[in-house]
């Protein structure tokens, strides 16, 4: 069966519209690409001519998955712009927002879209059937998730509470009481997925990835950091451009992203991991300790551990959150428009997404630049799929196949964030 | 906060034309709500009411349909007791659509002692905002609907 040609026209169990080629040409590999075909949505361009105040909702309707982390970078980069520092409480509630997106996402990646690889199931509904008592947890658990992001938010999906300078309500103490019961038991779930993730057959598969994320003096990364790499890459947020460029293949709606002269790295939870493990409160470092996940981790198919981890983590910093929280004397600092550049890079569930506004003297947006965690990481997915398909070329068709699909939910894609203005390019000859 | 018995829920995206259909239900049933029940409006994420419903005697949910019926077709199921008709397609732009969050529901035992579902044909599901005429017309009906069943449940 050697060298037969794999096409999956459409990607299962991602969020967005995305395929994948492989060809082969004499028994030789020749072509590994993953395609995305989600119409461009053209949000850097409908951006420009409104007023600074709105970037943070329009630029949530991004996503439905990770709305929170469009705001706050949105929210940071129009900070950034007006020399606005948003401390005390409301970065608290800031971080407490994000920690709902982490726990929804993550748990739905998990449990629902990835976990059936790992176990032989072709959806999350025949697993469900047989591991009904999992399933049921982690419903539950990503339930916490959304109950938080509703809380601080005003609603689960596009939350409408967060503005540039803090928010527009912020909750009473005793808001807090009913979701922080419903976290301790979530951080014990989440201690049960950490070990539930690390007992699945994970595929023995590394390579020596450049990881890139956020990296704080004292906290595991969500909203503030400068950007590093395990190669050396340690710049400051609005050095960003200078080092990661941007390019458009024919084949996808999505730019691809690298750093300039070396090529593909990896945004996502084991950039993130490998990069601040040091940074994880002791209770996640213990239990990643435990089950044997611990830096430097270069298997991607582990990212599903990680992303337990990650969600561990979230809940017990939700509950330090909550147990310091006394409601700031206003909802949000006030913001003086300027005509400035701000850029802002937060911690998307699935890597840094990083965007860049231009604003004239009265905050209108003359011109906005979105780079998503998901057009980041498709170099190296492809570069995972190219060393994959070279490894397992004998396995029979649909194995291999599989394992290749599993291989893309690795990096959770998001194709719907991902896709990009399409450049139209006219060859002629 | 003491839960009701009853849980209305609307599913859809109420910029999506007349997928907004079941939030209009709720939102006019909302104005007067029957005694003993819950309403809400369910805009994506519909993993979350298997969680939502748990302690509901009662649920029921509202969505626009695209199974090839007549615009403004009203279709309803006591889905407690049998799946859904395979011809029964709800519209979802993700991946875990109404279809898939019953039967994940029913795997996991977790579908309401009682659930009821109106289903409600629609005919255009691009972007913006308003409904077809034929499905406005439904929301009315199914509103009455819900109005005269939840009266009958009473009893």
């Amino acid at each position: 069966m050697r060298g037969k040609n794999i096409k999956v026209d459409y990607l299962a169990r991602v969020e967005g519209e995305g395929s994948l080629v492989v060809k082969f040409r004499g028994g030789q590999l020749r072509e590994v690409q993953f395609q995305i075909f989600e119409p461009p949505r053209f949000f850097e361009a409908f951006l420009r001519g409104r007023s600074y105040r709105e970037a943070p909702d329009i630029t949530a309707r991004i996503c439905g998955i990770c709305p929170v982390a469009y705001q706050m970078s949105a929210a940071h980069a129009m900070e950034d712009a007006f020399g606005v520092k948003v401390e005390g409480p409301l970065r608290d509630l800031r971080r407490l927002l994000y920690c709902g997106e982490w726990i929804e996402s993550h748990v739905l990646h998990i449990a629902l879209l990835h976990a059936p690889d790992f176990l032989g199931y072709q959806d999350a509904l025949q697993m469900a059937r047989e591991h009904p008592d999992l399933v049921q947890t982690a419903l539950q658990l990503k339930k916490v998730g959304n109950d938080l992001v509703a809380l601080l938010g005003g609603r689960e999906i596009h939350p409408i509470n967060v503005k540039v300078g803090g928010f527009y309500r912020v909750p009473r103490r005793r808001d807090l009481n009913e979701v922080e019961e419903q976290l301790k038991w979530a951080r014990e779930a989440a201690v049960q997925l950490v070990k539930w993730t690390a007992s699945l057959p994970i595929p023995l598969f590394e390579r020596d990835y450049e990881f890139v994320a956020l990296r704080h003096p004292a906290e595991y990364p969500f909203n503030e950091g400068r950007l590093v790499s395990n190669k050396g890459l340690d710049i400051a947020v609005d050095e960003f451009e200078a080092h990661i460029v941007e390019e458009h293949v024919p084949y996808s709606n999505a730019l691809h992203a690298r750093i300039a002269k070396r090529g593909a790295y990896v945004v996502g939870p084991l950039a993130r991991f490998n990069l601040n493990f040091d940074r994880l409160s002791p209770l996640a470092q213990e239990v990643a300790k435990e089950v044997g996940v611990v830096p430097p981790c270069r298997n991607p198919f582990q990212s599903i551990v990680v992303r337990a981890i990650e969600t561990l983590y979230a809940c017990d910093e939700a509950l330090r959150l909550i147990a310091q929280y006394t409601p700031p004397d206003q909802p949000a600092v006030e913001v003086h428009p300027c005509a400035a550049t701000g850029h802002g890079c937060t911690e998307a569930p699935r890597g840094i997404l990083y965007h860049r506004y231009r604003v004239d003297e009265y905050g209108i947006i003359l011109d906005a630049r979105i780079v998503p965690p998901t057009a980041q990481n498709q170099k190296s997915i492809e570069g995972d799929l190219w060393e994959l398909v070279q490894a397992n070329a004998d396995l029979p068709q649909e194995e291999l196949q599989w394992r290749c699909e599993q291989a893309i939910r690795n990096y959770d894609p998001c194709i719907s964030c991902a896709t990009h203005f399409l450049r139209l390019q006219v060859e002629r000859e | 906060m003491k839960k009701q018995s009853t849980l209305l829920i609307g599913v859809g995206n109420p910029y999506r034309q007349d997928d907004a259909a079941g939030i209009a239900v709720v939102r006019r049933l909302r104005q007067r709500p029957p005694k003993q029940v819950d309403c809400m409006e369910c805009p994506g994420d519909l993993t979350t009411l298997i969680e939502t419903w748990r302690d509901y005697e009662l649920v029921i949910l509202v969505d626009a349909m695209r199974s090839g019926r007549s615009a403004g077709e009203v279709v309803r199921i006591d889905a407690s007791r049998q799946p859904l008709p395979t011809d029964m397609r709800f519209f979802s732009l993700h991946a875990i659509g109404l279809n898939e969050t019953l039967a994940l529901a029913r795997a996991l035992s977790r579908l309401p002692p009682k659930l009821v579902i109106y289903g409600i044909e629609g005919k255009h599901f691009g972007e913006g905002e308003g409904l077809s005429p034929e499905v406005a017309k439904a929301v009315e009906d199914v509103v009455r609907y819900i109005l005269q069943e939840l009266k009958g449940s009473d009893a």
